[in-house]
């Protein structure tokens, strides 16, 4: 089952991106922490999502990838309304999730964390096969290392495997939650030297980041939220030259 | 020693039904840390679906090993179906609930269970059709029965059958990456409850197994067959580390040789004292059974 090409609905009057985010409220229990948040990603841009430790980063890419209920808001990903799609469903739309933390399945071997991320098409075993293959050739790190357990890998190389088992369905926007945190620097270029390789091949980006100023030397756009709202949103270089960014997020 | 040996294939034996019904405990405790208290009674059902299968077609001229292969996959059938009735009824709609609600629930279960099969069949012992001779063959002085040993294998053979599936196929690789972290294993498109859903029937199926089997070796069955065999399966997945699917094997294997022991040189009135205290042994020594050194990560 590959992921299906999306029924093309008409939405309002709004120019189409490829991932439409509008007023997004959400809550854990009775208290609301996204009140709001409305963004846009469109077909081949890199975008940024930053803002300081609490404000709802996380928090808007699990209710994009349908793992948080939403009391209100409306998600198009590529014309396709996947506001209250389950999480299951979501990934088989073209969104590919790397999780903060990495999230990868410790006691399996790497080559089974590749696998599963090809789980929609088990039934075609060669098509997995030739994807399995094919991170190899973007990651050969993971190629050493393919039946070693996945837990015994390091932070970087754990963090490329879970970046590589979100592309295995090729989706149409990778969303990454802090892909650099806990890594050293060499290690942190390199990943964000791979989201550039990513979107060259075509797939855009929503990128949460803490290291802001990274994020933005390789983002088109971005967006600073804080305490559950956008507070700020523009080109990339824009926002870099801010004097608000540079105070709150870029050190002075 | 040669007492020994005997012992030794009469506890391998009901050591394979142990592990069976063991598995289902270990496997669904792994993916949804619930101590499925209704497992023993899905073995029980499973026995008198068997039993009743078996019954309606003694009336026909079926020739036996058919009349059994349909008793056996019927009743594997069905009480596979009825896991996953149990769970979709039961406990799904409590998973996000506190736990102790879903094990409140699944003793509510296995007290329904227990007691539609009591209003069904009554409370008396049901014979089972005697259909396994006492042929078998001797070595050293061992008496081992052919239906010893085709049991014996098939317990094997289901092991093995599920360790494959656990380890060779997309179901059962998903299932183990749900055990891990079932937030993870919906981003990779998992669908989380009928994966679980499989679980249970898997569960169930291997359960009722070993129900029909125990019904077959034993040729009595009782509604209330299903309290003490799930505690000593129970007792052997702690044993081997709950939610580890090999150390359920093994746990069940152990506890059946145990119990073959226990009974054969001291008293079968002892055994579940010898099988429990062995049990708080291992647990003192190692508290998270005897292969499960990280339980959850070992399915
Ligand atoms: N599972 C949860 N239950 C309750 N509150 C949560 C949960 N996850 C996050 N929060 C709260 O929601 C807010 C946003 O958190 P999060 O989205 O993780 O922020 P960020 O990723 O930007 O650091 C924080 O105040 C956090 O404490
Ligand atoms: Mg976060």
């Amino acid at each position: 089952m590959k992921p299906q090409a999306p029924k093309r609905q008409p939405y309002g009057t709004l120019e189409l991106g490829l991932l439409n985010v509008q007023d997004l409220h959400v809550a854990y229990g009775k208290v609301e922490v996204l009140h709001g948040v409305s963004l846009e990603v469109a077909e081949g841009e890199i975008v940024a999502l930053l803002g300081s430790n609490g404000a709802g980063k996380t928090t808007t890419l699990r209710t994009l990838s349908g793992l948080v209920r939403l009391r209100q808001g409306r998600i198009v990903l590529g014309g396709e309304d996947i506001t209250r799609l389950p999480a299951h469903k979501v990934v088989a739309s073209g969104l590919g999730h790397v999780p903060e933390g990495r999230r990868i399945f410790g006691p399996l071997s790497v080559e089974e964390n590749l696998r599963l991320g090809g789980y929609l098409l088990r039934h075609d075993l060669a098509e997995v096969e030739k994807r399995v293959h094919a991170s190899y050739a973007l990651f050969p790190r993971l190629a050493e290392r393919r039946h070693q357990l996945a837990g015994t890998l390091s932070g970087g190389e754990q963090q490329m495997l879970a970046i590589a088992r979100a592309l295995m369905l090729e989706p149409r926007l990778l969303v990454l939650d802090e892909p650099s945190m806990g890594l050293a620097p060499k290690l942190v270029f390199a990943i964000f030297a791979i989201i550039q390789q990513i979107r060259a091949k075509g797939t855009s980006v929503l990128l949460v980041e803490q290291n802001a100023r990274q994020a933005l030397r390789i983002a088109d756009r971005a967006y600073v939220l804080e305490s559950g709202r956008i507070a700020l949103s523009g080109p990339a270089s824009a926002l870099a030259a801010d004097p608000r960014v540079r105070a709150a997020y870029l050190g002075g | 020693m040669q007492a020994f040996f005997q012992f030794t294939v009469e506890g391998l034996t009901i050591g394979g039904f142990y592990a069976l019904v063991a598995l289902g405990y270990t496997m669904v405790y792994g993916i949804i840390r619930l101590i499925n208290f209704a497992h023993g009674d899905v073995f029980m059902v499973g026995a008198f679906i068997g039993w009743t299968v078996l019954v309606t077609l003694a009336g026909t001229h079926l020739p036996i090993v058919l009349a059994l292969f349909v008793a056996l996959a019927t009743s594997l059938f069905f009480s596979g179906a009825l896991g996953v009735v149990i769970d979709r009824v039961a406990y799904q709609p409590l998973l996000a609930a506190p736990r102790l609600s879903i094990l409140i629930t699944a003793l509510g279960v296995s007290l329904a269970l227990e007691n539609g099969v009591l209003l069904i069949y009554g409370p008396g012992f049901l014979t089972y059709p005697h259909l396994l001779g006492t042929a078998g063959f001797t070595i050293g002085g061992v008496q081992i029965s052919y239906a010893q040993t085709t049991m014996f294998v098939i317990s094997l053979a289901l092991m093995f059958a599920l360790y494959l599936f656990v380890h060779r196929t997309f179901i059962g690789t998903a299932m183990r990456a749900l055990a891990v972290d079932q937030d993870a294993a919906r981003l990779m498109g998992i669908d989380v409850e009928r994966i679980i859903q499989i679980t249970f029937f898997v569960g169930s199926f291997l359960a009722a197994a070993a129900g029909m089997m125990e019904g077959l070796y034993y040729t009595q069955i009782n509604f209330y067959m299903g309290f003490l065999l799930g505690l000593r399966a129970f007792t052997a997945a702690v044993l081997g580390g709950i939610g580890n699917i090999p150390g359920a094997m093994a746990g069940g294997l152990l506890i059946g040789l145990l119990e073959s022991y226990g009974a054969g040189y001291i008293s079968s009135r002892w055994t579940d004292v010898f099988v429990f205290l062995v049990l708080i042994g291992v647990l003192v020594v190692k508290p998270t059974g005897l292969f499960g050194e990280r339980v959850v990560e070992r399915m």
